[in-house]
């Protein structure tokens, strides 16, 4: 899957391939992410796609080949991105607002300007009025919700999803996944999102990036046609099935899944 | 619950307390008719700090002032020191074992090198106090500044966090509990320790009237003397515990109250 030629993308990996001491966690993974497009890593955990995300986010760099971003290779931090972890590390001694606000102080935000950002983010994701509260005393969907607008106040052009709502009940993870559907077709940024779920990558994607493991390779980039915005009904449309079973069918394939129900 | 409403809630809970220590007390002396010397009435105990009040006083000024001045040289050593060993880990490979040998070392015992090499006055008490009050801060706040995960590394990062600024905005403030826990045993701990320090050589403190107490064998001056040891560390230690309120806002309402509000 080598990029096309001529058109320059937002970001690409060429070749990477990543080692830790003599372990192999990475090998020869080549995809390119549109600017304005929301790709999704999916794969079984130990496939490496947490290491794909850190790449892109120049928190790590390959043992070789190349992470490019507009054409140029990532040589340290992506600060001008927006990062979301598995759990919402938050500052425990900041409100909800002043944890917001930490990423438009480390931008150099107007103060003011950011403040009304920040509040207008909060009540979009239905966390007015709690904006003076310490994190602990939110919920745990809340505190992500919190840690999504702290990625977003200071408008990246990239937000890096790492399984971001890997330690949520279904209930609210659905709710999550909507109104970050929502979320993205309002500012248009990249998205760059890691999941284990195939119904979630499906649901919000432009494009899922299937990896197997170990090492970590890419097994095959489906490209989702589902028009936008999507509604939960269109988890039961039949386009929608079909990518899942696309999905299940490579993971069969691979031998992660064994479908063998007979007794 | 609101916090001053807690505190108050608090305050009354330590009053009956005291009350009923009081009250048991004062029931034994009365019932096993243990002698004066042995166990003193409780009450004659308190007439007699009441008639000695302005000795008491000065006796426990002295003792606070040298707690509050080798616990201050205690913070100003142990966090500076916290923070090098945090921060650089050869510092740490050399420091930590020095930091647990002096931590052995029996502070008793050094106390009357310190009286023969730096004499009577208040030096050598700082010394033993720092000696003892220095080693819980160092090791709650080096735990505070090494208990940064990987995502909070992470941020710091993305942030596009240096090293000074990850260390004032992220690492220190997430410490700030853990050493306020240093600095709540260290302040125990500087109290005995100027206590130790008087034993050894002192002509003045509660330390001091300890020892002379005992050696007349007056056990309601002894009584009177240990009441308002207890007191000093109880006052020392709720000045540490405010300090905290203070200082960490975010951590004024428990665990359990939040699980039930959530």
């Amino acid at each position: 899957m080598t990029p096309t030629k001529g058109e320059v993308a937002s970001f690409a990996l060429e070749d990477v391939s990543v080692r830790f001491g003599g372990r192999e966690a990475l090998r020869n993974v080549s995809f390119r992410i549109d600017a304005g497009q929301f790709v999704s890593i999916l794969g079984p955990s130990g496939c490496g796609k947490s290491t794909v995300l850190s790449l892109v986010a120049g928190l790590r760099m390959p043992s070789s080949g190349q992470v490019l971003r507009a054409g140029a290779p990532v040589t340290g931090p992506l600060t001008t991105a927006g990062m979301v972890f598995q759990k919402p590390v938050l500052l425990e001694w900041r409100t909800t607002l002043g944890n917001v606000l930490l990423s438009a102080e480390a931008h150099g935000m107007d103060r003011r300007a950011a403040e009304r950002r920040a509040r207008d983010l909060l009540a979009s994701v239905g966390l007015a009025g709690f904006e003076e509260s310490y994190p602990r005393e939110l919920s745990g969907g809340m505190q992500q919700r919190a840690a999504i607008c702290r990625a977003l106040v200071h408008a990246p052009d990239m937000l890096l999803m790492d399984e971001p709502f890997a330690a949520l009940d279904a209930i609210t993870r659905d709710q999550l996944a909507i109104d970050l559907g929502r979320i993205f077709l309002e500012r248009r940024a990249s998205i760059l999102f890691v999941t284990h779920s195939i119904p979630e990558a499906v649901f919000l994607s432009d494009r899922v990036i299937v990896m197997t493991g170990r090492p970590g390779t890419v097994s095959k980039i489906i490209e989702i046609d589902l028009p936008r915005p999507r509604h939960l009904r269109v988890r039961q449309t039949p386009d929608f099935a079909r990518y899942e079973q696309q999905i299940l069918d490579l993971f069969l394939a691979e031998g992660l899944l064994k479908d063998n129900v007979a007794v | 619950m609101k916090p001053t409403w807690r505190m108050a809630r608090e305050a009354v809970i330590y009053f009956i307390t005291a009350v009923a220590i009081v009250t048991v007390w004062w029931i034994c002396v009365r019932v096993t008719g243990v002698k004066e010397y042995l166990l003193p009435n409780p009450f004659h105990v308190f007439s007699n700090m009441w008639n000695e009040r302005a000795s008491l006083l000065h006796e426990t000024g002295v003792t606070a002032w040298e707690t509050i001045l080798g616990f201050a040289a205690s913070v100003v050593v142990a966090i500076p020191l916290a923070v090098i060993m945090a921060e650089w880990r050869l510092a740490y490979s050399l420091g930590y074992p020095f930091v647990v040998a002096l931590q052995t070392l029996p502070k008793v015992a050094v106390a009357p090198l310190l009286v023969v090499a730096l004499g009577f006055g208040i030096l050598p008490k700082i010394i033993v106090v720092v000696l003892v009050a220095f080693f819980p801060i160092v090791i709650n706040a080096l735990t505070g500044f090494r208990t940064v995960d990987a995502d909070m590394h992470n941020l710091g990062r993305i942030l596009g966090f240096g090293r000074l600024k990850f260390f004032c905005r992220i690492a220190l403030p997430q410490a700030l509990p853990s050493i306020f826990a240093g600095l709540k045993v260290a302040m125990t701990l500087a109290l005995i320790g100027a206590v130790v320090a008087e034993f050894v050589g002192a002509d003045e403190g509660l330390g001091h009237l300890l020892l002379s107490a005992a050696a007349q064998l007056d056990s309601i001056l002894s009584f009177s003397a240990l009441i308002g040891l207890t007191f000093l560390g109880l006052v020392l230690y709720a000045a540490v515990a405010l300090l905290e309120w203070i200082a960490v806002p975010w951590r004024r309402i428990p665990e359990s109250e939040l699980a039930a509000g959530r």
